[in-house]
């Protein structure tokens, strides 16, 4: 982890009939690292990515990739980067091999090395079976990996990956995330990806920010910002019907405990390690645990304590969605 | 990389080679461009048979009496007296024919002007390709990469004027392989002028088009704008009639559709006895055309397509 690769201060994005669609955002990306943007649909994730890609001009505030400006530099921005949208956006009536040979074209890389480069990268996204197939015979799991192969095809040192595996079955997901986890370690590429997905931002990313209404609500490791709640939730029975809630809270690490009914539910730092103790605790003053469960927080708690609402509330139909994308398109457009 | 330099012209190349690539791999399209000037070129080129209605054929059953002179003692046969008409009517029927469309023969003149027709269809729909690139999102990958912008619309400018010219010339053939007459002023070489036109008036007219498309999102919104240009551009023009038997205010609007001069350039250059001053108008006017569309929609593209 090395320098700041993505500098971002107070980025803002208004379309026109006033919709704030990022508003006022600051982060920073790491060299190496894999960022991660997460909010629910239509949160200014894919506005952001635009902006840092340089395909969308920002309203307000600064934005720069490995030191060159989005704005004043955006061709520099453009050689450096690598791009995977949320679109396919591949050419339908081209094959996959000739659609990677058009990207590195427009790269200007010459001929002789991207040849050779398309078949390396067909080969690590498992599509040269069909390289001389059209693309529109592809299913969607397949245009997604042809997308990550035309994305790599400049060797990025910063790769922007938006909505990554929306709409993919849980087979090609994994087999993205796989890709994804290949790229920074073997390749030490720094990556900046949006999701949606609980899971997918906690088994990937090192950084999260946590976007809502345009806003950056949270940011941190996915262990910082589950940690921020206050720790693991353990919730002990023991036999005896004492109140031991005294005790619980002399074991170290220990933030909350609170009696409900028969059992206890206790907020603790590194639940894990910190059941045990209190088990331990238990014992030695004589009482015997009859139940214990250890629950840790995920990032949806992170979300609902920061936004009030769950995240799986917060999204819309697919439809609503569609139809909200098609809005934003022509709202930009204006 | 930055090692790579990408250039301009590779960018353009690439681009290019993407939408021929496409339009080859659908030869459908193809035929359904070129399908259209056929069948205007039968129905009215042959079906709608001017020459014929202006040619003795069309008195043959007109039914002349035997005329008498008893002063003299003669008797004129009435199929002598018809002869004679019918002679003179040819001769005046040409005679309209030449005035009229400069040639004889309608199907000559109205095949040439079936050249603009695919040029205009064909320049119209690059305004439509560049919304499906960037409704189907490969516009904003194309953004995304350090390819010149201006190549970006430069690509779709030459594709349509290459297309142009490919169907044109096919167009051509036919035309001879149906009938049309050269005159005999031509020079295989004037081809060469034919095709230099048809690429100004292309690029002019797909510039034009591409730039109402820069911003929008809607082929609905291009549609009505094709289908809302095409048919005046087409009928306020030379291509079926002479602008010299228009009303005043429809010549008017014809002496200023740059459609007209692309298809009296190429009627000069082939089926019309060469009138090199009339000629050297329509390249001027198609040039400054083409150069003052091409430029706007160059800097208009470097402003609008980042939004």
């Amino acid at each position: 982890m090395g320098k700041d690769v993505i500098e971002v201060e107070g980025l803002t994005k208004v379309f026109n009939k006033g919709f704030v669609a990022v508003d006022h955002v600051s982060f920073s990306v790491k060299e190496g690292e894999v960022f991660g943007f997460l909010g629910p649909n239509g949160a200014g994730k894919t506005t952001t990515v635009n902006m840092l890609i340089t395909v969308l001009k920002p309203t307000e505030g600064r934005a720069s990739v490995l030191g060159y400006d989005v704005v004043k530099q955006a061709s520099m921005v453009r050689k450096v980067i690598g791009v995977v949208p949320q679109e396919y956006t591949a050419d339908e009536d081209l094959t996959g091999y000739e659609n990677i040979i058009l990207c590195a074209d427009l790269y200007g890389i010459p001929r002789e090395v991207s040849k050779k480069r398309a078949l390396e990268l067909l080969e690590l996204v498992e599509l040269t079976r069909f390289k001389d197939k059209r693309v529109e015979t592809y299913s969607g799991g397949m245009r997604r990996r042809l997308e990550l192969a035309c994305g790599l095809i400049n060797t990025p040192k910063v790769l922007f990956l938006d909505e990554p595996t929306l709409g993919l079955d849980v087979q090609t997901r994994a087999a993205i995330w796989d890709y994804i986890k290949r790229l920074k370690r073997e390749y030490g590429m720094t990556l900046f990806m949006t999701t949606h997905y609980l899971e997918e931002a906690d088994a990937l990313c090192d950084r999260i920010a946590i976007i809502d209404h345009g806003r950056i609500i949270a940011i941190g490791s996915p262990k910082e910002l589950k940690e921020g709640l206050g720790g693991d939730i353990i919730t002990i029975s023991i036999k005896e019907d004492v109140d031991v809630s005294e005790l619980i809270r002399s074991v170290d690490n220990v933030k909350d405990v609170r009696r409900e009914g028969g059992s206890y539910r206790i907020k603790a730092e590194s639940g894990e390690v910190t059941a045990p103790i209190i088990i331990e605790t238990l014992r030695r003053k004589g009482y015997t645990v009859t139940r214990l469960s250890l629950t840790e927080p995920t990032l949806n708690d992170v979300y609902l304590e920061y936004t009030g609402k769950s995240m799986r509330d917060a999204e819309e139909s697919r439809e609503a969605f569609v139809a909200h994308r098609m809005t934003l398109r022509r709202a930009r457009s204006k | 990389m930055s090692e790579y330099r990408p250039s301009a012209l590779r960018g353009l190349l690439a681009l290019t080679g993407r939408e021929l690539k496409k339009w080859a791999k659908e030869p459908i399209i193809l035929l359904m461009a070129i399908l259209q000037p056929i069948i205007w070129m039968g129905l009215l080129g042959k079906a709608m048979n001017i020459n014929a209605i202006f040619s003795a054929s069309s008195l043959s059953n007109v039914n002349v009496p035997d005329i008498s002179i008893p002063e003299y003692g003669i008797t004129i046969p009435g199929w002598v007296i018809k002869q004679k008409l019918m002679d003179a009517f040819n001769s005046i029927g040409a005679s309209v024919m030449q005035n009229v469309f400069g040639v004889t023969d309608y199907f000559s003149y109205m095949s040439v002007g079936m050249i603009s027709m695919i040029v205009m269809f064909t320049t119209m729909f690059s305004g439509m390709s560049m919304v499906w690139d960037r409704r189907l999102g490969f516009l904003d990958k194309v953004l995304s990469t350090p390819v010149s912008r201006g190549a970006i619309i430069f690509s779709k400018v030459l594709n349509a004027a290459l297309r142009s010219m490919f169907q044109a010339t096919i167009i051509l053939a036919l035309a001879v392989a149906f009938g049309l007459k050269v005159s005999p002023t031509f020079n295989p070489l004037n081809l060469f002028g034919v095709y230099a036109a048809i690429f100004l008036l292309s690029v002019g007219l797909s510039s034009l088009f591409l730039a109402l498309a820069l911003r929008s999102t809607r082929h609905e919104t291009q549609m009505a704008v094709v289908n809302l240009i095409n048919m005046p551009l087409m009928f306020a023009s030379n291509v079926f009639f002479p602008t010299s038997m228009m009303p005043e205010w429809l010549r008017a609007i014809a002496s200023v559709n740059p459609v007209s001069y692309l298809t009296d350039a190429i009627r000069q250059l082939t089926i019309l006895p060469l009138d090199v001053s009339v000629l050297v108008m329509d390249f001027a006017y198609l040039g400054v055309f083409a150069a003052v569309l091409f430029a706007a929609g160059i800097t208009l593209s470097w402003k609008y397509l980042t939004r």
